[in-house]
């Protein structure tokens, strides 16, 4: 796919809207990740550590965002992804994940992007640096 | 006292990026791109090999920084944030290690939290850096008092 490059700016990538936050998804994302505090998978241990229930991992949330950039990998990559994480993802929630061009820097395209659930609360916000530069060292 | 642990490193690590890890890691997120893991699309792509995504490095192992013992419960994940050189290659070794760039605490309406800010370094085998992550981990005060017991 191309057209990253023909962006003008303030304009958005199609936004992702997930499927509702599934168990399965937090069990699967674990063991792919390693990442087993059971605070994501478990009940009980979320309860016990004082919340409502299981939640997402933020870096399950995390790498999904980056599904925006995906269709573009063929021309350039995310050479800055930096995320703060501002809210707790649930079971059942449904996030949708967007990011808007702010500026064009060269070859290096600087957008901003936000994880948000169906209430449009924020639950991640952020910015990437995806550039099409990339050196021929391989 | 928890300052003590500026500055201090793990040893480096060598992790391989093995091609099943990067598709069961790429599938738990819904993330598909040939690039990925067909392994013809990633020889006709630009970089002429499959690569993993942005966040994978969270597989890696960059071994424990020593005298850092992190409580199981009482931590938030603030803020993560990768810079890259370039993507990183599936087959590729990855030398990995992680330093404590900076602690401090602040207090605020739920007592006196502590900020650790680690960084996890990734280099290729000529030691050319691939990736830089750094990680910031809120403690809230009943884990921070534990950590300093």
């Amino acid at each position: 796919m191309s057209g990253l490059d023909q962006m003008e700016i303030g304009e958005a990538l199609p936004t992702i809207q997930l499927a509702p936050v599934a168990r399965l998804d937090l069990i699967k994302y674990a063991g792919a990740s390693g990442d087993f505090n059971p605070i994501h998978t478990i009940d009980a241990d979320a309860e016990s550590a004082g919340l409502p229930g299981i939640i997402a991992h933020g870096m399950w949330t995390m790498g999904n965002l980056a599904k925006l950039f995906t269709p573009y990998l063929g021309e350039g990559f995310m050479r800055d992804y930096a995320i703060r994480f501002k809210g707790m993802v649930f079971l059942g929630d449904v996030v949708s994940l967007r990011a808007v061009l702010k500026e064009k820097e060269g070859e290096t395209l600087h957008f901003d992007v936000e994880a948000v659930n169906q209430d449009d609360k924020k639950v991640l916000s952020g910015k990437v640096a995806f550039s099409m530069e990339i050196e021929e060292v391989f | 006292m928890l300052e003590e642990i500026i500055g201090k490193k793990s040893g480096k690590v060598k992790n391989r990026i093995e091609r099943g890890a990067v598709k069961k890691f790429v599938e738990a997120l819904g993330n598909s791109s040939p690039l990925f893991t067909d392994e013809e699309a990633g020889k006709r792509s630009r970089y002429g090999r499959n690569i993993a995504p942005p966040t994978f490095p969270v597989t890696f192992d960059g071994g424990s920084i020593p005298g850092l013992h992190l409580p199981d419960k009482g931590l938030i994940h603030g803020e993560q944030n990768y810079h890259y050189t370039r993507p990183l290659f599936v087959g590729e070794e990855v030398h990995c290690w992680r330093e404590v760039k900076d602690y401090y605490e602040k207090t605020g309406n739920f007592g006196r939290m502590g900020f650790l800010i680690v960084t996890f370094y990734g280099e290729d085998a000529s030691g050319q850096l691939l990736f830089s992550e750094e990680r910031i981990v809120i403690i809230n005060e009943a884990a921070r008092r534990e950590m300093e017991a």
